[in-house]
């Protein structure tokens, strides 16, 4: 075995991570279009499957085409995380051990067969086989991909929420014991509905503006103005019930990991009736001094509201950050342990991990001693990871991403509840409520007075159009931003409570991290590049109404 | 050469397969890309860049042994 020095590189730790971001938000560019495009392209089939009208063939063909090319950019862009693994991460890569290795088996074998099979039947079936059989195989290239993206996100969650699993101290490993418990986490079920959800919007804002592109050009209006139409509902869903889960998985934040909360928050100190903060000052560059300071200064809250979306009670307790790293008792009456001891039973568990392993190779030990240490590991384990850190304040997560992040992606998100619900009045021309809106967007100068009483959403002024396509790079970044509050919050671990990012990493220089870094970006750039002028002549190019091939 | 029955099940799904891929236009530049993309990441990526550290770095059989020590002394 090699001996190493053990002297591990900071700055290696801060590349792995930020390859490892730089490959994940890439990789979550493609993702969203791919959920949120199969549910679009299955409804305008299914609408031709019941109408038999060519023109849904088309208009379905079209958007079908579009997914393609999207899929086609994405695939294989998630396996790059699974190298990272292996070399950045390499402590953390056998310390997870089967608990990520089977929910992975399973995504790469239902995304081949899956996949594969009903992707090709999508593409190369028209002619080939039944409508029916055509319409079963497009719903079910979208739920393939959905079922792809679930176990993904119950690996994904199981980090944040480490259950179903034991740890084997002569393995190494933390070893499943139960793959129900892991596969249905709470945390794994609230965090797959909202990922999902939400996609969908990124896909419905996105043949929004694709229609809106075509409406501006005065073509294509026909399938441009259906399409808006499936969009709108789409979107509207979507986007309400990306609000209510986001509201559940709140609220799993608030349980299992209330750090991530108080800093999405700014929350220095806690305590009953909690307002949500609208907006404050938090300087997004620097720490704030959460120590000292009451509260994050200019501080506008919604009364109650942060209480009411962590525990459904406008009363209810939320700790604070200074609450977490002192301890404090919950509602329930017991107590969590201050930051300080925590690290005290984590230095005992990690202290008996040696002894265990020293006393189990010693010839001298006749069980006793080892089975000593085994007992103080268990007692100890839930916070093994805390025996790492050397200053309790390494456990707080960089604050001004956490807030910041999370109100980009709220408030977006509120930004496009309203956007599909004009969308949707515009678009079904749904009467009393199309003029009533129309007239205040007038009253209020959003539209011009004579704009007022215009019913189709064909014809309109190119400015509505250019705000439908702003939207589809506000999607993204609202989406991006949910993965930066779910993975920034969880700092500094890799595994909640039991692996911090010092000890996950490998024993790499930083400069082989950045050096990959560096040509990932390049790569990535350059891929994006291609994938977008591919889409844009797709889009130019519009819908083909006779080959059905390709 | 084995002739197939046209209406046999795996007939229709060579067929659906061989029909499909020589009449494609945006599908072959979409593999091509695949195909390159698939090369970049596991020909030259995972081959000089991305190792595996610990079977790098640990024999067979005492990668928990390694992993203890990883881990044990930081």
């Amino acid at each position: 075995m090699t001996n190493l020095l053990l002297n591990i590189d900071a700055g290696s730790i801060d590349w792995a991570r930020a390859q490892f971001a730089l490959t994940a938000i890439y990789h979550w560019l493609f993702v969203p279009l791919t959920l949120g495009l199969a549910v679009i392209m299955g409804i305008a089939e299914t609408c031709w499957y019941h109408t038999r009208d060519t023109f849904w063939r088309d208009t379905a063909k079209f958007w079908q085409k579009l997914f393609g090319v999207n899929f086609a950019m994405g695939v294989a862009t998630g396996i790059i995380l699974e190298f990272e693994f292996g070399t950045n991460w390499s402590n953390y890569s056998w310390f997870v051990g089967d608990i990520f290795g089977a929910p992975l088996a399973i995504e790469g074998i239902v995304a081949f067969f899956m996949e594969s099979t009903f992707v090709a039947v999508m593409f190369f079936g028209w002619k080939k086989v039944s409508p029916g059989f055509h319409l079963a195989s497009t719903w079910l290239t979208g739920l393939g991909a959905t079922i792809s993206a679930w176990w993904i996100l119950v690996a994904n969650a199981w980090m944040q929420y480490p259950v179903g699993c034991e740890f084997n101290p002569d393995t190494m490993r933390n070893e499943m014991v139960s793959f129900l418990d892991v596969a249905l986490s709470p945390f794994a079920v609230d965090k797959f509905c909202h990922t999902v959800i939400s996609a969908w919007i990124i896909g419905a804002i996105f043949v929004v503006a694709v229609s809106c592109w075509y409406l501006m050009k005065k073509r294509e209006v026909k399938l441009a103005k259906q399409s808006i139409k499936i969009a709108a509902i789409v979107g509207l869903i979507a986007s309400l019930g990306a609000a209510m889960t986001g509201h559940k998985s709140a609220q799993s934040v608030a349980e299992v990991q209330p750090m991530k909360l108080a800093a999405m928050e700014a929350l220095y100190n806690g305590g009953t009736d909690v307002g949500l903060t609208a907006v404050a000052w938090v300087n997004p560059f620097c720490q704030p001094d959460y120590q000292n300071e009451e509260s994050a200064p200019l501080k506008i809250e919604m009364p109650y509201a942060l209480s009411f979306m962590a525990t459904n009670d406008i009363h209810g307790y939320v700790p604070g950050i200074n609450d977490i790293l002192n301890g404090y008792t919950k509602p329930d009456g017991t107590r969590e342990p201050s930051v300080d001891e925590k690290i005290e039973r984590g230095k005992k568990a990690i202290e008996a991990l040696a002894g265990y392993r020293a006393a189990k190779y010693a010839s001298s030990d006749d069980g006793t001693t080892a089975a000593a240490h085994l007992k103080v590991l268990q007692e100890n384990m839930k916070y093994f990871g805390y025996g790492y850190v050397k200053d309790r304040n390494d456990v707080v997560p960089p604050i001004p991403i956490n807030f910041w992040a999370f109100r980009i992606m709220v408030g977006l998100g509120c930004v496009f509840i309203l956007f599909f619900a004009i969308i949707t009045v515009m678009a079904f021309k749904i009467p009393l409520v199309s003029v009533i809106t129309r007239r205040l967007l007038a009253a209020f100068g959003i539209i011009p007075e004579t704009e007022a009483d215009t019913h189709d959403i064909a014809g309109l002024p190119a400015w509505h159009y250019w705000v439908a396509i702003a939207l589809v790079p506000l999607a993204y970044i609202a989406s991006e931003s949910g993965w930066l509050v779910a993975e920034f919050g969880r700092q500094p671990w890799t595994i909640q409570d039991m692996l911090p990012t010092w000890v996950a990493i490998s024993d790499i220089s930083s400069t082989s991290v950045a050096l990959t870094f560096f040509l990932f970006l390049f790569l990535f750039t350059l891929m994006l590049a291609v994938e977008i002028n591919i889409l844009l002549k797709q889009i130019k190019k519009g819908p083909k109404y006779t080959d059905i091939k390709d | 050469m084995l002739s197939m029955n046209k209406h046999s099940l795996l007939y229709r799904v060579f067929d659906l397969y061989y029909d499909g891929f020589r009449h494609m236009k945006l599908g072959r530049t979409l593999w091509a890309i695949i195909l390159i993309k698939l090369f970049i990441i596991f020909v030259i990526l995972k081959l000089f860049f991305f190792p595996n550290y610990i079977k790098e770095h640990a024999n067979k059989g005492e990668e928990s042994e390694f992993v203890a020590t990883q881990v044990l002394k930081r």
